[in-house]
């Protein structure tokens, strides 16, 4: 297992190379620079090349790529020049709240969206299984960005059960039940579509090994029927429900930014439009290889516990 | 059997469906509902500042922060453009023009307890302009070119201090009350260094509390403000760049102020709840007509074009009411320089056919370019399209190509030749000179470092605008500024089409709200129930 681990670990560096090459490359193709988002009108030519000067985006591009992975590799990702901030302290905070916006959608839409597949599948064709077939089409049909404002408009601004955006108050908040408050409304937005998901592939990965040989033997030996639905068939289809679920933990990641322009929600993928928009070039740059190496991580452990759950799969 | 464990599954739910009501409830009781206390004033800003160093930085955004947080040597009259003594309480200004000496106020202290004198004052100059001075590299410093006349910041004695410019500079005072020209705390930035962007110190009627990235910017009150202390305790910035969410905000209480208002969503604020508050400021939106080669060339197509195009229906319809049409390259805001007799191109698409008749050209084929969005540009998409109609119903054959801001400036900035013949684009300035100035000068062309970028040469134009620059008699600038603009606008180097009035919105429980010309947000006299 220790092996497998360390093989995986391996191949993710090729993977990381690649994605500095890329997001290196875009930043420096797409049209504008930092020079005229931070003059705007006043962008003089002269002015212009004396701020590029002061960011250093005069050097040749090979030479540029270079220093930065080289400063990167010792851990400096070089300070944002729309924030006037360290990339990496800017990254990390930001990271932390997309972390529990998107922790918190995920196992929404895993426990929810397996309970409502395992339900479906029990009951196949019976009321239960036609009431979620229809709201999980429904929950996938409904672009979540539309969902949030649609949230915002209905539970923050008519009932106000709900702050409309942000994390905390904007003044004395900031405690667990502060936090908690504000992050009811996006964590349900971005959980809903990927809970559709997990709950239409659960049902079927369900009803596939509920009706394998073993569950018939397991009933026929008179184990009941809820050891056999939760116990035996569940334990079975976790092994298709997993992959499911490590590709939906990446959708809530990416589906995040949208969900967080919306409820100004104070994450990473806020943070990547604001930087996108400012061409702040290592700040994008330092998110997008931060987030990308937390994606590898996260789908080499799905794997990993995958073949933990099903000795078929070679390690 | 089956039946059991859909019974348990359902009750299951249900009870985990409660528990989850119940506890969000519970969250949703002892904060959502809770209002914003008395005293504390909650704006919701556009972005996340980028730092708290007025050297610093260049978004309006920033500024809003700033102005309550330093003093400038002088300041806007309240409501107006004209300047008034700030922490210069007088100041004499050389008979050529090239020396101005400030009288400082006494006993004025910044909020860390440093004092403020003649020598803070010159530290902060020389920080923006002196690359040998030691804190220079806590930069860069891209406004410092509005000083770029200043040649020396010379200490007299404690409480005066004297400029020597290179040449004699009009806008210099006007430059002075722009946030590039607050002073701020000499002794925070040896402190804080590259950091002081984060740990601001000024004289100003406000003094930095907190910052925490993309939640908060919190301002508590400056007791001692040399001016008299201001009514509210606290003033909390919080970024919403989403517009749509921003409005939200403002009809769940969740913010007391919010500026930019998008058009669409005024009508949501109609009510008694809130108070709606407009002003025009020193903003033009023009398009800029490539002059030196296509159709434009000819001033009687550039003058059609002026004609043909319905400026009032664009700012109420397209604009909701939230721009005035303009007449000419000055906007009205600047009273004293603006001439009253100007009337706006009418809207008139027979002579604009006329016209066009008899510069002997038929279908002018025109390459039109947008922007998405930008600084000041307000809905440059639906505009264009608006404009594009009205040009082709009289004859024009105009072609859109839409880009992204930073790609439109990269795009216009250097110049329309061989690219396009007409542009969007827009300026807010604080002094009539500065946009005349930098596009429409001869010698403002692209290849020369302005921002003419349409070619436009008038050598009539040049010499006043020189002379309004380096006369100090406000009169004299006056007349000249008033005599370019009925030229410029006979010319038609632009096609004008609107000057923006700012809007902000506060919520019933603000009083004593009103936005200034400048487009600046001074908070000291607002009060909060």
């Amino acid at each position: 297992m220790t092996g497998y681990i360390l093989k995986r670990l391996l191949s993710a560096i090729p993977v990381l190379f690649g994605i500095t090459v890329i997001v290196f490359l875009i930043m420096a193709m797409i049209p504008g620079d930092p020079a005229l988002a931070i003059l705007g009108a006043y962008a003089t030519p002269e002015n212009v090349e004396k701020i590029n000067r002061d960011l250093g985006l005069d050097a040749p591009l090979v030479a540029r790529y270079f220093i930065w992975l080289g400063n990167m590799l010792t851990g400096d990702f070089g300070t944002s020049f729309s924030l006037n901030r360290p990339v990496i302290d800017e990254v990390l905070d930001r990271f932390g709240a997309t972390l529990l916006l998107a922790g918190t959608s995920f196992i929404l839409c895993a426990i929810l969206g397996i309970a409502a597949g395992v339900v479906s599948a029990a009951r196949q064709y019976g009321w239960a299984d036609k009431g979620i077939t229809f709201a999980v089409l429904l929950g996938i049909s409904i672009p979540s960005f539309f969902l949030g404002m649609m949230m915002i408009l209905i539970f923050a601004v008519e009932l106000r059960w709900f702050p409309v955006s942000g994390m905390r108050m904007a003044y004395g908040g900031g405690g667990f039940a502060d936090v908690a408050n504000h992050l009811v409304m996006p964590a349900i937005a971005l959980a809903v579509v990927a809970t559709g998901v997990v709950a239409r592939l659960s049902r079927s990965a369900m009803l596939e090994v509920l009706r394998q040989d073993f569950i018939r033997t397991a009933r026929a030996k008179g184990v009941g029927e809820g050891r056999v639905i939760w116990g035996h068939a569940l334990r079975a289809a976790m092994v298709s429900i997993i992959p499911v679920l490590g590709i939906q933990a990446g959708f809530v990641l990416s589906g995040a930014v949208y969900i967080e322009m919306v409820f100004q929600w104070p994450g990473v993928g806020r943070m990547l439009v604001d930087a996108i928009l400012k061409r702040d070039i290592l700040l994008v740059q330092g998110g997008v290889v931060f987030v990308a190496a937390c994606y590898v991580l996260f789908n080499i452990a799905v794997d990993v516990a995958q073949s933990l759950l099903d000795p078929r799969i070679k390690t | 059997m089956t039946q059991g464990i859909l019974n348990w599954t359902r009750r299951g739910l249900l009870a985990s469906g409660t528990a989850l009501t119940m506890a969000l409830t519970l969250g949703a009781g002892d904060a959502a509902q809770a209002q914003t206390p008395p005293g504390v004033l909650i704006v919701g800003q556009i972005a996340e500042p980028k730092a708290l160093d007025p050297a610093a930085v260049t978004a309006v955004n920033d500024f809003r922060i700033l102005m309550n947080i330093y003093d400038g040597l002088v300041r806007y009259k309240s409501g107006t453009l004209e300047v008034e003594p700030a922490l210069a309480e007088s100041w004499d200004i050389s008979e050529d023009g090239t020396t101005y000496t400030f009288h400082l106020r006494e006993g004025v202290k910044f909020h860390d307890g440093s004092a403020f004198d003649a020598e803070a004052v010159k530290f902060n100059f020389d920080r923006m302009l002196d690359e040998d001075h030691p804190f220079h590299n806590t930069g860069p410093f891209p406004l410092a070119f509005f000083f770029s006349s200043v040649e020396e910041v010379t200490v007299v004695d404690p409480l005066t201090v004297e400029f020597t410019l290179s040449a004699p500079f009009a806008p210099f005072l006007s430059n002075l009350a722009y946030p590039t020209g607050l002073i701020v705390s000499p002794a925070a930035v040896e402190e804080y260094g590259a950091d002081y962007g984060r740990n601001p110190s000024g004289t100003g009627p406000f003094s930095f509390a907190e910052w925490q990235s993309n939640t908060h910017v919190i301002l508590n009150a400056n007791a001692e403000y040399w001016d008299g202390a201001p009514e509210l305790e606290t003033v909390v910035f919080r970024p919403i760049t989403d517009a749509n969410t921003r409005t939200a905000e403002m009809l769940a209480g969740g913010i007391d102020l919010m500026v930019e208002v998008p058009p669409v969503s005024l009508s949501e604020f109609e009510g008694d709840d809130f108070t709606v508050v407009e002003q025009a400021g020193p903003h033009v939106w023009f398009l800029i007509l490539n002059t030196k080669e296509g159709p434009f060339a000819d001033k009687l197509v550039r003058q059609a074009a002026n004609y043909a195009v319905n400026k009032t229906a664009l700012v109420e319809n397209v604009l909701e009411g939230t721009a005035e049409v303009a007449a000419g390259p000055i906007p009205p805001a600047f009273a004293w320089a603006y001439d009253e007799s100007l009337e706006p191109y009418a809207y008139d698409p027979d002579k604009a056919r006329e016209l066009l008749a008899e510069a002997g050209v038929e279908n002018p084929e025109l390459t039109f370019y947008v922007t998405e969005g930008g600084s000041g540009m307000l809905d440059p998409v639906a505009m264009g399209t608006a404009i594009q109609a009205d040009l082709e119903a009289v004859g024009f054959d105009v072609a859109i190509e839409t880009y992204e801001w930073n790609t439109f400036l990269g795009e216009v900035n250097p110049g329309l030749e061989g690219k396009a013949d007409m542009a969007e684009m827009a300026w807010m300035t604080n002094d009539p000179d500065t946009l005349p100035y930098l596009a429409l000068r001869s010698d403002a062309w692209p290849d020369k470092g302005g921002f003419n970028s349409g070619y436009y040469s008038n050598p009539e134009v040049d010499e006043l605008l020189e002379t309004a620059r380096v006369s100090t008699s406000q009169e004299e600038r006056a007349a000249a500024y008033k005599e370019m603009q009925q030229i410029v606008q006979e010319d038609a180097p632009w096609l004008f089409v609107a000057n923006w009035k700012q809007n902000a919105v506060t919520s019933g429980a603000v009083e004593n709200f009103a936005l200034e010309p400048s487009f600046f947000l001074l908070l000291k006299d607002v009060v909060k129930n």
